[in-house]
Formats: structure tokens, C-alpha cells, sequence
């Protein structure tokens, strides 16, 4: 009997360890297929444990990890969700709308200076109030800072629009190398936009400093016992982090119903043959405008934001290194999928915050004896240029592929071959 | 052909002295064309005879250098492509140009673009009236799939279909456009038999059954000689006959065109 068993186990093992996981993953499949609302299980999760990172990211058993060892403290944790916005707007762009677009960065610029605009003292000569919250003597124009956000929502908008208009004639490279070029004018329109006619409007390579911060006034604060903030602190950051989640999940929820609207699926044709789109009905600037436009918005909102909570904007804030970084997220998390570039963009705005410095620290603590001061941080650029060209190489797809796209770069390997043996 | 049929009230489109030169090249000389409404038109000639060009500026691809085209009382060429599919026109294409990463049913659906309204903010805000409307657009696409022989094909990437069923999601596609007019250039090219004589027996149903007026560019003359009621050949971009199938057939200058004569060989 043992013998016997002794004999047939060599052929068993392999085909036992296999059964399972395929079984396993049946029978995911099928409790997916049965229950349809199950897909919303992992982003609620990932939701929660996001909104709820303060608790136990920074503070208590887990903060030696993660806030200590990693390296995200509240700080980096508002830089990684503001990122993680700025690329979920670009993905409307690029990942639905197949536009690149090298100048993302003029958006976010354009949101911040918005928030210079109608919501600090830049206009000193003035005295406006609206639903802030400043001392109501102080100069300048201050709009309550919901209203500047959506403001600057709009502006960007229509910028994208205005941009937009004359390039997105324009295809492919001609495209991006259009868009570079406006991702830096805008900011040096900024650089020297204090003196136009005689008008300052940006005060220049100064900047804006003192920004108005958001909050919800003394009576909503004290209606929900101090849950809602009078005026968001510069110590208590939790409310910054919290309101640009929220804002993320606005972005998120938006990009979601449009993927699966009228306007997502013209995006998608427009980007696979825009011949055949437009012979289909589709009018294809406007569709090309619509991404624009509301790519545009997320960058503003992110922006606005993003001013007020460093308390300062300087044309030298908004570089194509942003640009070029909140691309690098998209395509590294893969383009068109929304989990997948908010996993890129958590990953490479912490390698670009902190996470390079912690490896380097990293790496010079464990090689014992050497000198023991590399500076790894000092490469970001070629670390990232080496992540992109790994990525192209390896999985081009990106980390979390839509379905859609691992079938586009499963063709470029399959298909496309100099000429076709079945014809 | 007189001329009280050719300005009659009953073409569905009219195009006249139509001409494109491309720098030196003259693709199409100064082209008058009918289509009958409710007719299978086809339109034949010598590879490089401009009917793809010819076929271009109907759909709006192309603007005529001079010339022009009416469609159901619309001028419509120089007009954006969008907008003549959304007066009533579609077309398919002669080397499929279908979305390959799209499933048969996006497909399709894409190409309601202009028939369901789905704002930006309704998209948003998913209203009633709007789940209603992207409902109804999806029953009516698995409608169109099965009427043109894909069944079951809803959720196949378009680029995985087999080259007969790719040519009936193109044409799918275009009816979804709702056109009175469908354009089909090459349906059959690289079918098979059998899939040719599907394909000529899926146009008439068309005629018959969606009241859908048909222009055909072809080079299958068994196909052409089957469902045409009018045939015209154009050759060097210049209309050289027209009429029924049989009298095109034994025409001179076609003959010549196809076969080429011993003076111009």
C-alpha cells in the first residue's frame, strides 16, 4: 500500500498544487459574477484605510513603520494625495483620451494663482470679503475658499479649452511638444505677470505668500462640536489631508461615471482611430476638449489647494519636473485604469517626497564600514528615468493594467509584426 | 437618365461637378452622381479610379476642390464628418477601421453618439432619464449585433473577431448611426464565397427591412451584377458609364477600362 502510494506521488504534486489556486480563482470569478456589488470591496477598503491613515499610520504601533520607517508623516501625506488628484486628472487626459499631454503642470499653476487671486492679499489696493475666514479689515480680495475652489475649477476649464483649441488639431507628438511649450509659458506668463499694463497680478518672481486657508466658519465648526474646523491650522493637518481625499474621491467618482458614459466610450474611439470616430458621429474637438477641460478642473482644484496649504506660490513651484512626474504616475500605475494610477502615483510621489532619501538612509545604514553617504536622492531623475525604461521593457502596461490596455500592449507584441503571414 | 430624374425630389443625394486634385493629380474630374432613394447604387472601376476618393468627400473626409454635394436638401461637402453621419450617412471602411480594443458591443454603441443625447452632467450625476437612455442604446446595440450575424460576440474585443464578422460589425456599427444612406466600400474584399453570398443577401435584407438606401463600392462583379440597380464606372476619376448592370456590362469604355484595349496597352 505505502509502496504503491510512494509510487504514484512523483506525478501528484504538481497537479495538487495547482487545482487549488485555479479553483480558487473560479471560484473568485463566479462570487464576482454573482455578486456584482463585490468589486467594490477592495476600493472601499483602500478607502477607509486612506481616510483613516492618521490613526494608524502616524500615531500608535504601526507608526514605526510608517511613519517613522517609510517616512509618510502628515506632511507627505498631503503632498502623496494632492499627487495622487493631479494624476487622476491627467489620466482623463492621457489614460481615457489617449492626448499626451507634457504640460500639466499649467493647470495646477493656474488653480494656485487662482487661489493668489481670490484669496490673499495680492490686490492690497482692495478690501473684499466673502464667507472667509480673515479678520475682515485685512486687504485684498478674499472669497471663501469652497468659492475659490470652484473658481478655479472653472477657470481651468476654460483655460483648457483656450488651450486646447488650437493644439489639439494636432496629433500625437506634435501634440505633446505643443503642450510642453505651453506647460512653460504659463509659468513664466506667472514670472512676469507683475507688471502687465501697468497691473500687478502675480507679483512676479516674489510670489504670493499669506493665502487664505479654507474652513467652515464659526457657526458650522461650532454646530458639528469642532468636527468641521473654523479655519484649517498650520499644525493640525489632518483637515487638509481629509479635504483633499475628499476631493480625490469627487475625482475618483467622476472619472468612474465617465469612463462608463457616452463621452468615456467617444474618448476611447477618438484614441484608437479617429478617422473611424469621427465617421461614427463623434465630433472630435469637442470630445478632445471635454478631456482637456475636465482634466483641467482636477488640476486646478489640486492647485487651489495645494497654495493654500504651503501658505505661498511661486512661478518656480510649477516646473515641467511635474509634469513629467504626474505622467510618470500614470503610466507607471497604467494608464485608463483608475486603481492602477492611484497605486502609481502613491508609489512615485513617495519615492519622490521621502521614499528615495529613506532608501538611501537605508542603504547607508546597512553597508556597514564604507564611507556611507550616498545620496540617493540625488539621482531621482535618472532612478525615475530608469523606472520608466524598466517599465516600457517589462510591463508596459502598467502596474494595474485596465483590461483594455493589457490588450493594446498584448497586440503591439503579438500583431504587429513588419508584415502579416496570414495575408 | 433624364433630367427631371436626376433633379428629381426622390434622390436621396446628388453630387455635382464634383472634382478633387491632389497638388497635379486630378483624383476625381468633375463627377455628377445620383442616388436613388431606396436604390442599391454601386459604384465600380480600375483600382485608382477614385471611387475611394470620390467616396471620401461623400462622408466628409474629404473637402472637393470644387463642386458639389446634396444630401436630403444639405450641402453637405466641406462639412466635418460628425456631421454628415449625423444627418443620416454612414459609412464603412475598405480596410476595416473598427475599434480593436473596444468590445463589439462599445462598438457599436459608439457609434449612437449622435443619436442619444447623455450630457456630461447627466453622465455624472447618472439620472433616471439617463440610465433609461444608456439601456435603451445598449438593447438596441445587442438588436443591431444579432441582425448582423453576432450573436453572441457582445463582449468580444473587436480585434479578436474573425475577418467575416469583423466586415458585419463595421457594417453593424454604421446602422447604429441610424443612416438612410449606407456606404460600403469593398464589403466583400477577402470574403470567401459562402461569406460573399451572406453578405449580398444582408444588403438586400437591409433594403428591405430598414428602408435603407445603399451605395456600394465593389470589385466582386458577381456581386455588384447581383443587387445593383445602377451601376456607375469611373475611371481616371472620370465617370465613363452609368446605368443598369447590363447595359454597364457591355459598354465599350468599361470593357476597355477593365481589360484594356490593344491602343492602350
Amino acid at each position: 500500500m505505502s509502496n504503491q502510494v510512494s509510487g504514484q506521488a512523483p506525478p501528484e504534486p504538481r497537479g495538487q498544487r495547482s487545482l487549488p489556486a485555479s479553483e480558487w480563482r473560479a471560484s473568485w470569478r463566479r462570487f464576482r459574477r454573482e455578486h456584482p456589488r463585490s468589486r467594490w470591496i477592495f476600493p472601499f477598503v483602500a478607502v477607509a484605510l486612506a481616510f483613516s491613515y492618521p490613526w494608524w499610520g502616524l500615531e500608535g504601533p504601526l507608526a514605526s513603520i510608517f511613519n517613522d520607517g517609510l517616512g509618510i508623516d502628515s506632511d507627505t501625506l498631503f503632498n502623496i494625495a494632492i499627487y495622487v488628484m493631479l494624476a487622476l486628472g491627467l489620466n482623463v487626459v492621457v489614460g481615457y483620451a489617449g492626448l499626451l499631454d507634457l504640460g500639466y503642470v499649467a493647470f495646477f499653476a493656474l488653480g494656485a494663482y487662482t487661489l493668489g487671486w481670490f484669496g490673499s492679499g495680492l490686490f492690497s489696493n482692495r478690501s473684499v470679503h466673502f464667507l472667509d475666514t480673515n479678520a475682515s479689515e485685512l486687504p485684498g480680495i478674499h472669497l471663501s475658499f469652497w468659492v475659490v475652489l470652484i473658481l478655479a475649477g472653472i477657470i481651468c476649464a476654460i483655460a483648457g479649452v483656450i488651450i486646447g483649441w488650437p493644439t489639439l488639431r494636432l496629433r500625437g507628438d506634435y501634440l505633446a511638444i505643443v503642450t510642453l511649450g505651453f506647460g512653460e509659458i504659463i509659468p513664466d506668463v506667472f514670472r512676469n505677470g507683475d507688471d502687465i499694463f501697468g497691473h500687478n497680478l502675480t507679483n512676479g518672481v516674489r510670489g504670493v505668500t499669506l493665502m487664505d486657508r479654507p474652513g467652515f466658519g464659526g457657526t458650522i465648526s461650532d454646530a458639528t462640536g469642532g468636527v468641521l474646523p473654523e479655519r484649517y491650522g498650520s499644525i493640525e493637518l489632518r483637515p487638509w489631508y481629509f479635504t483633499v481625499l475628499a476631493l480625490m474621491l469627487i475625482t475618483i467618482f467622476v472619472n468612474l461615471r465617465l469612463r462608463d458614459s457616452k463621452m468615456g466610450r467617444a474618448w476611447i474611439a477618438v484614441r484608437e482611430d479617429e478617422v473611424a470616430a469621427s465617421a461614427m458621429g463623434v465630433p472630435l474637438m469637442r470630445t478632445k476638449l471635454w478631456a482637456y477641460a475636465i482634466g483641467a478642473i482636477f488640476g486646478g482644484f489640486a492647485g487651489a489647494i495645494y497654495g493654500s496649504f504651503i501658505n505661498g506660490i511661486f512661478p518656480t513651484s510649477f516646473s515641467f519636473q511635474i509634469s513629467v512626474i504626474v505622467l510618470v504616475m500614470v503610466i507607471v500605475g497604467g494608464m485608463g485604469n483608475i486603481w492602477g494610477v492611484i497605486a502609481g502615483a502613491t508609489l512615485v510621489s513617495w519615492l519622490n517626497f521621502i521614499g528615495l532619501t529613506k532608501i538611501g538612509d537605508w542603504i547607508n545604514d546597512g553597508i556597514p564600514g564604507t564611507s556611507n553617504d550616498i545620496n540617493i536622492s540625488k539621482y531621482k531623475f535618472g532612478i525615475f528615468g530608469a523606472l520608466l525604461v524598466l517599465m516600457m521593457l517589462f510591463r508596459p502596461e502598467g502596474l494595474i493594467p485596465s483590461a483594455r490596455r493589457k490588450a493594446e500592449f498584448a497586440e503591439g507584441e503579438g500583431t504587429a509584426t513588419l508584415y502579416d503571414a496570414r495575408a | 437618365m433624364t433630367d427631371a430624374e436626376e433633379n428629381g425630389m426622390d434622390n436621396i443625394l446628388a453630387a455635382e461637378r464634383v472634382r478633387k486634385e491632389f497638388g497635379g493629380l486630378i483624383a476625381v474630374n468633375d463627377v455628377d452622381f445620383v442616388i436613388p432613394r431606396g436604390g442599391i447604387v454601386s459604384l465600380i472601376g480600375p483600382n485608382g479610379a477614385g471611387k475611394t476618393t470620390f467616396f471620401n468627400i461623400l462622408t466628409g473626409v474629404y473637402k472637393p476642390t470644387s463642386g458639389g454635394v446634396v444630401f436630403e436638401e444639405t450641402l453637405i461637402s466641406g462639412l466635418a464628418p460628425h456631421l454628415v453621419t449625423g444627418l443620416g450617412m454612414a459609412r464603412t471602411f475598405q480596410n476595416i477601421r473598427l475599434f480593436h480594443n473596444m468590445t463589439a458591443l462599445e462598438n457599436v454603441m459608439v457609434a449612437m453618439h449622435s443619436r442619444i443625447k447623455g450630457g456630461i452632467w447627466r453622465s455624472i450625476f447618472r439620472t433616471p432619464a439617463l440610465k433609461r437612455e444608456e439601456e435603451d442604446a445598449r438593447a438596441r446595440a445587442r438588436e443591431l449585433l444579432e441582425f448582423s450575424g453576432l450573436r453572441r460576440k457582445d463582449y468580444e474585443f473587436a480585434k479578436n473577431l474573425s475577418y467575416g464578422d469583423q466586415r458585419r460589425l463595421e457594417v453593424a456599427r454604421a446602422l447604429a448611426t441610424e443612416p438612410k444612406l449606407l456606404l460600403l466600400d469593398e464589403p466583400t474584399a477577402g470574403m470567401n464565397p459562402e461569406e460573399t453570398a451572406n453578405f449580398t443577401s444582408f444588403v438586400s435584407k437591409l433594403r428591405a427591412e430598414e428602408d435603407i438606401t445603399v451605395l456600394l463600392i465593389e470589385h466582386d462583379m458577381r456581386v455588384v451584377m447581383g443587387i445593383s440597380d445602377r451601376v456607375t464606372v469611373l475611371d481616371y476619376g472620370e465617370k465613363i458609364a452609368e446605368g443598369a448592370p447590363k447595359e454597364v456590362q457591355h459598354d465599350e469604355r468599361v470593357i476597355e477600362a477593365y481589360l484594356g484595349t490593344q491602343a492602350t496597352a
